[in-house]
């Protein structure tokens, strides 16, 4: 049990990770929060398949076309944004049914970076660590990406809490006050696509939504505010994180699935506890 | 008076709308003074959400115009408080009542101060009777509270004219009593346009009643609405116990 902790103290590897874990639980805390008040998960899981489109192309503009200073996070951010852009404008505007716009881009997000990746020579390690995660390969570099995304996220969400709050809440009262609840609602889009790109790098795409959702939705359960609600995210999801990196060293195991358990367990927990406790009442 | 208080608080001339080809309002002229407590009436679908969401500047008219306190609906809203008749509320949405009513006090033509909020808070609570639960969850208070608790949210915008759409519709009889003498302390500080199907609600605010289905008359003056008079403006029945003359006339 104490593999990961003794590692922390002389590997830079195992330093880096819980560094990359704890950074990225502020902005899953944060923009977690908005996403399950808003109920915007499945646009958050739509997004965060797609971004292997991103993370495809620029794989395969490094590797074939030699544009050595296009890194898969650049892909995966210039796709994430893409694929919220879409998807909000479709909710705002389009006539096309949201839900059906998701299922879209999801799966044609994924067929290219698909289609992208089996176009790139050699053997595609980083791709799968994209994919699953792999927290133990997080740079120096991507803690500071990740540092920098995290105070942009706290910066916007500090200094429009109240009304982001409005729109979350009561998105036709919010209109009603003459908000320009489009712009809100897509910031919030584009604050849940940067951060699925961080939470990427801890749990990779296909899991990320539980890291993004889970912590929030149990916090929800105690919170009595919003900014409440967003400070224990971000103290739980720091925890699952560090429990999901002490079970997984030890015996080898990948960090992602681990930590997406320790989460689900959580959440199932707390959930029957709350529903034995409603049926005692 | 002041030039702009001389204009109506609503002025709808020629007002049709449409859902894609089917007709829900048309051609309605109306004119509400000031300071006025008007009920709207009428059956289900017969538009009153619809006058209201064209008030409100929700949705805009196929043709025609309306003012709201002199100016365009939109840019009356700052001015105008409105009152949902369903609030899909979260129960797991973790917010206090104070958070809710400093709701109202966002989008005004001037930046507040947290200290004015707080006091914009505290009045509009002060009002409705709910000042003891401004620390309190939402999701805690019953039915009634949160009807009070949103109108508190529309009274911090310190609104000229307040809209209410059934605020009574699922609270029980006590709570629809306490919404009703709150609405009764309103009248005459404020331009009141509410919707509602329950004759004893309207009964309490015979100033105005404007019936609606598809098209709007405003009601002839009357002492007393009952239920069947009530059923009869709503086209549910005829009031048998009417005189000729005054069938004609309701017709």
């Amino acid at each position: 049990m104490l593999d990961f902790w003794q590692a922390v103290a002389v590997s830079p590897l195992a330093r880096n990770a819980l560094l990359a874990g704890l950074l990225a639980s502020i902005a899953c805390g944060v923009v977690g929060t908005y996403v399950v008040t808003r109920r915007i998960t499945y646009i958050a899981a739509g997004v965060a398949h797609c971004v292997l489109a991103g993370l495809g192309a620029a794989q395969y503009l490094n590797v074939v076309h030699g544009w050595r200073w296009l890194q898969p996070v650049h892909g995966a951010l210039v796709a994430a944004i893409v694929a919220a852009g879409i998807i909000g404008g479709v909710a705002l505007r389009a006539r096309e049914r949201e839900d059906t716009a998701i299922g879209a881009v999801w799966s044609v997000g994924m067929a290219l970076g698909i289609l992208f990746i089996y176009r790139t020579p050699g053997y595609n390690q980083d791709m799968m660590s994209y994919l699953f995660g792999n927290i133990l390969l997080v740079t120096t570099r991507d803690l500071w990406t990740t540092l920098l995304l995290d105070v942009i996220i706290v910066g916007l969400a500090a200094a429009f809490h109240p009304q982001l709050q409005a729109v979350c809440f009561d998105e036709e009262f919010a209109r009603l006050r003459n908000l320009r609840v489009d712009v809100y609602y897509m910031v919030l889009l584009m604050l849940t696509a940067v951060t699925v790109v961080v939470l990427s790098m801890v749990v990779g795409i296909v899991l990320v939504i539980a890291l993004l959702t889970l912590p929030a939705a149990i916090t929800g359960r105690f919170a009595g505010s919003l900014a409440g609600m967003m400070v224990g995210a971000c103290l739980l999801c720091a925890a699952f994180t560090c429990l999901g990196l002490t079970l997984s060293y030890g015996p080898d195991l990948p960090a992602g699935p681990v930590i997406i358990l320790v989460c689900g367990m959580a959440y199932l927990l707390v959930n029957a506890v709350g529903y034995l406790r409603a049926r005692r009442r | 008076m002041p030039a702009n208080e001389e204009t109506p608080a609503v002025a709808m001339r020629n007002v049709s709308f449409a859902y894609e080809s089917r007709p829900v309002l048309e051609a309605v002229n109306l004119s509400v003074p000031r300071g006025r407590f008007v009920c709207f009436v009428g059956p289900n679908g017969g538009g009153k959400t619809t006058l209201f969401r064209l008030l409100l500047g929700l949705v805009a008219p196929s043709q025609g115009d309306i003012e709201i306190l002199g100016k365009a609906p939109e840019a009356a809203r700052p001015k105008v408080g409105y009152v949902p008749q369903h609030f899909a509320f979260d129960p797991l949405f973790p917010v206090r009542v104070f958070d809710v009513v400093r709701m109202g006090c966002l989008g005004g033509a001037e930046r507040l101060g947290r200290a004015e909020v707080r006091r914009r808070v505290a009045k509009a609570l002060e009002v409705v009777g709910l000042r003891a639960l401004e620390g309190q969850w939402f999701n805690r208070l019953s039915g009634g509270q949160r009807q009070r608790v949103l109108i508190a949210r529309a009274l911090a915008a310190t609104p000229e004219m307040l809209l209410l759409d059934e605020p009574t519709s699922n609270v029980d009889a006590g709570a629809e009593n306490e919404i009703l003498g709150l609405l009764e302390q309103l009248h005459g500080a404020l331009t009141v346009l509410l919707v509602t199907h329950n004759a004893a609600v309207a009964s309490r605010f015979l100033e105005m009643i404007v019936c609606v289905n598809r098209k709007v008359h405003v009601h002839p003056p009357t002492d007393r609405i009952d239920d069947r008079l009530m059923r009869h403006i709503c086209g549910y029945e005829a009031p048998a116990t009417l005189g000729a003359e005054e069938i004609a006339r309701h017709a």
